[in-house]
């Protein structure tokens, strides 16, 4: 393998870089003034509520430093719950608590916290350690997604997620995120989960990278990641191309968990979704995002655009390319 | 119109850095680079007291013809003073006087002297006729004293040196402890052996002057002792007992009588600042600018107090280190702890040099981020964690610079020139990704930030550019075009294309 690509053939492939995503797709599409509706799960949720979308339910939220000191009364007595900051990003500083081993709680990782533990984690979140800038912030409490059957054997302690990219409403793009050992139990690509590129068409599987690197099957379980049908695909796309009316932003990175008992929800939404997705699925982004710009109707219901994203965009598999290596 | 805005905008800046540098260089004659031939220092003393009420007056001692330099151009500063210049035996004295000072006074004098070879020093002065009358313990101590180190000398002048060698030992004998005053000082010394040889007849006198080191913004005065053989005056180090002045050493005034005083006025100081001027050629240029009026000329850098330069010197060169970070994020795209924090890092080290530098802040990064490891135990909240650790960093640059006093390891003292606040913002960015992202990626981004820290100290600190830059400040506007260009690339970066190189090659199969 070459040390480096030739900035040509990048081009001929369509990827697109970060700083063309930042100059040409997210500053002419994304509003300013749009971006808290993201940028505040809080916000996003109640949103998404209103229009009726399907969310995790949020216990409560913690505002106060005193709150964190009297966390046990939020929890209830619950021991399967999710920390995350509300104006967090890239999945910096959320925690996964999936039960408790005698008096104190455990990760998803298997790692033991005490309160205290929770109520220091919450007190950092509040005081702004992990939001942009350093702003104070909030802490929510949701609901633990419990991952769909399908993704048993292809993910380490955690919940997978889909991420759709939506341009202009339409989807071009989709990942599973799988979390690994190294992800200590979260979906983002940069802490250590593998990405799968998926079919727009279909909602299979196609290749998998992890680490930057392609991989054919998961590193902890060893099971084949690629040609896995991801359930309920039709509702996975109907929610991430609604995400468009929903904040307005032009160009959306949507986050879907399936859940085995309430189905595809939206986890959180994206004003600045990152780049590693056209490695999975094999395809260059800026070329599905010039195919919509020419050819997408811009007033077209989201029923239209699934079909146009479906018909222009499907069809990828994971036979398309040859695999050097035994699945 | 938006599409040309830019494009406009770019090359206006760009037309009119370059015809401004053109016309200075063509026309008034500016230097393009800084020649090494002839380096003239500027010298600033800067007088300042509380005027306490009534009419002040305020003397300062002014250099005369010091040994191994002439004197190109003086000027004085004081606006709402009366001035005059008087000759007192062996030095010169500026007198400053006016009626209704009130609240703080400030007064300059401001030399420009060049390395010039003198003879000065050539006077013959006649042995002493009688030593002083000293009592009766002093005298027995002198007479020890002289007869040590006249049994140990040929002449007047290696007698001398021995005298002043012996009075600067760490821990000198019994007669010169009872001549010298405890913990004694070069002028103290200097003066206990004037004393000592007015016992051998030899003439001596003290003399004071300062070192040129480009940028002091406070220089010492340092003493030096004279001492006639009968035909010149020949200086003597008080510390080493070597002989001659050293040619970076200005005298400013000779004898023991104070450098300035004050009627009327309280809280008197005088600051030194030194500069390296930019060498004749812009001397020249500057003065006939000036003379021909031209308003370039008279609205540039080179017309501020020194003391002002060199502020501007450095502040200049940010800009510079501004843009190699855009380069490198945009263009390159290596991380970095903080935007602007390695631009910090590398003033940082114009004052520690470039490796001590890179030692000190290594150190310092990892003795803070065991602190803040074991902080976290401590379940702080943020800010005063934040403010434990710049509390824990300034204890460590203190305790790096006594260490390094006790080592005899001088760079380390330049620590306490580090921005301990960025400092401790870094400590604690680095440990949220040493936590989040494990410590590859931590001691990655570290590596990446100390690494653009030394390219832009060694792009900033360049003398060329340093020159350049400060000569022509309009540069400035060059760099900010480049900048306003940056900000439209929409290529690739290089990190990128290491990162997609597996697409590349799987779609290529």
């Amino acid at each position: 393998m070459k040390w480096l690509a030739s900035p040509r053939h990048l081009r001929e492939l369509g990827v697109l870089g970060m700083n063309a995503r930042n100059a040409l797709y997210i500053g002419p599409n994304n509003r300013r003034r749009y971006y808290p509706r993201v940028d505040d799960k809080l916000l996003t949720k109640q949103l998404a509520i209103d229009a009726g979308i399907a969310v995790p339910e949020l216990y409560g939220v913690v505002e106060t430093q005193h709150g964190a000191r009297r966390i046990d009364r939020i929890l209830d007595g619950r021991s399967d719950f999710v920390i995350k900051p509300a104006r967090g990003s890239g999945g910096d500083g959320i925690t996964v608590i999936t039960g408790r081993i005698g008096g104190s709680y455990r990760k998803a990782s298997g790692v033991p916290l005490d309160l205290d533990d929770l109520s220091h984690h919450i007190s950092n979140i509040l005081s702004g350690m992990y939001s942009l800038g350093g702003q104070p912030d909030r802490a929510m409490i949701e609901y633990r997604v419990h991952a769909h059957a399908v993704f048993g054997s292809i993910s380490y302690h955690g919940v997978p997620d889909v991420r759709v990219i939506v341009y202009r409403g339409y989807p071009v793009l989709a990942m599973l995120r799988l979390p690994t050992r190294l992800s200590d139990g979260k979906a983002n690509l940069h802490q250590g989960a593998i990405g799968v590129g998926i079919d727009i068409g279909g909602g299979r599987t196609t290749h998998g990278v992890w680490r930057e690197m392609p991989v054919t099957v998961h590193p902890d379980t060893m099971y084949a990641i690629a040609d896995v049908q991801v359930p309920d695909w039709e509702t996975v796309l109907q929610l991430s191309a609604r995400a468009y009316e929903l904040t307005g932003l032009g160009y959306l990175g949507v986050d879907i968990v399936i859940d085995s008992n309430l189905g595809p929800l939206i986890l959180e939404l994206n004003a600045r979704p990152g780049l590693s997705i056209q490695i999975a699925n094999r395809v260059g982004l800026r070329s599905r995002l010039e195919v919509v710009d020419r050819d997408g109707d811009r007033k077209a219901p989201a029923e239209a655009r699934i079909a146009f994203s479906k018909a222009r965009f499907g069809g990828s598999r994971a036979s398309d390319t040859p695999s050097t290596e035994p699945a | 119109m938006r599409r040309w805005h830019l494009p406009v905008l770019v090359a206006i800046l760009t037309v009119t850095a370059v015809s401004l540098i053109v016309y200075k260089v063509r026309a008034l004659g500016y230097p393009m680079t800084p020649a090494e031939e002839i380096q003239s220092w500027i010298i600033e003393a800067r007088l300042s007291f509380e005027a306490t009420g009534g009419a002040a007056k305020a003397e300062l001692a002014i250099p005369l013809d010091p040994p191994g330099y002439s004197i190109l151009d003086e000027n004085f500063v004081s606006r709402g003073y009366g001035l005059q210049t008087e000759r007192r035996s062996n030095n010169r004295v500026a007198i400053w006087s006016t009626r209704r000072p009130s609240g703080r006074q400030t007064l300059y004098y401001r030399t420009t002297v060049t390395p010039h070879e003198s003879k000065s020093l050539e006077q013959a002065v006649p042995a002493l006729a009688a030593p002083p009358l000293y009592d009766e313990l002093h005298s027995a101590a002198v007479n020890a004293i002289l007869d040590e180190v006249r049994s140990k000398s040929a002449d007047i002048a290696t007698f001398s040196s021995l005298l002043m060698q012996m009075l600067a030992r760490p821990t000198p004998d019994e007669n010169a402890q009872l001549l010298l005053p405890r913990q004694a000082s070069r002028e103290d010394r200097v003066r206990t052996a004037i004393y000592v040889l007015a016992g051998a007849h030899i003439p001596a006198r003290m003399a004071r002057g300062l070192r040129l080191v480009d940028g002091a913004r406070s220089a010492q005065v340092e003493a030096w002792i004279e001492v006639n053989n009968g035909q010149r005056w020949i200086p003597i180090d008080p510390d080493t007992g070597a002989h001659g002045y050293p040619p970076d050493f200005v005298m400013w005034w000779r004898g023991d009588t104070p450098l300035f005083s004050v009627e009327r006025g309280r809280d008197a100081e005088v600051r030194f600042s030194v500069t390296r001027t930019m060498e004749e050629a812009l001397e020249t240029a500057t003065r006939q600018a000036q003379l021909s009026e031209s308003a370039v000329a008279s609205y540039s850098l080179l017309a501020l107090p020194v003391h002002t330069q060199n502020v501007y010197r450095s502040l200049l060169l940010i800009p510079v280190g501004a843009l190699l970070i855009v380069f490198l994020r945009n263009v390159v795209g290596v991380q970095t702890f903080g935007t602007f924090m390695p631009v910090l890092i590398a003033l940082a080290f114009r004052q520690t040099d470039l490796v001590a530098g890179v030692l000190l802040f290594s150190v310092l990064v990892t003795l803070g981020l065991a602190v803040r490891f074991y902080l976290e135990h401590l379940k702080l909240l943020l800010v005063p964690r934040l403010a434990a650790v710049v509390i824990i960093v300034i204890l460590l640059m203190a305790f790096v610079s006594i260490l390094s006093q006790r080592l005899r390891f001088e760079v380390g003292l330049s620590v306490a020139l580090f921005p301990m606040v960025i400092l401790a913002m870094t400590i604690e960015r680095m440990s949220i990704v040493w936590e989040e992202h494990g410590p590859a990626d931590a001691i990655k981004q570290g590596v990446g930030s100390l690494i653009v820290a030394a390219g832009c100290y060694l792009i900033m600190f360049d003398l060329r550019v340093e020159h350049f830059i400060f000569v022509f400040p309009e540069s400035l506007l060059l760099v900010l075009a480049l900048a306003l260009l940056l900000g439209r690339y929409t290529g690739y970066r290089v990190t990128e294309l290491l990162r997609f190189r597996a697409l590349s090659e799987a779609i290529k199969k």
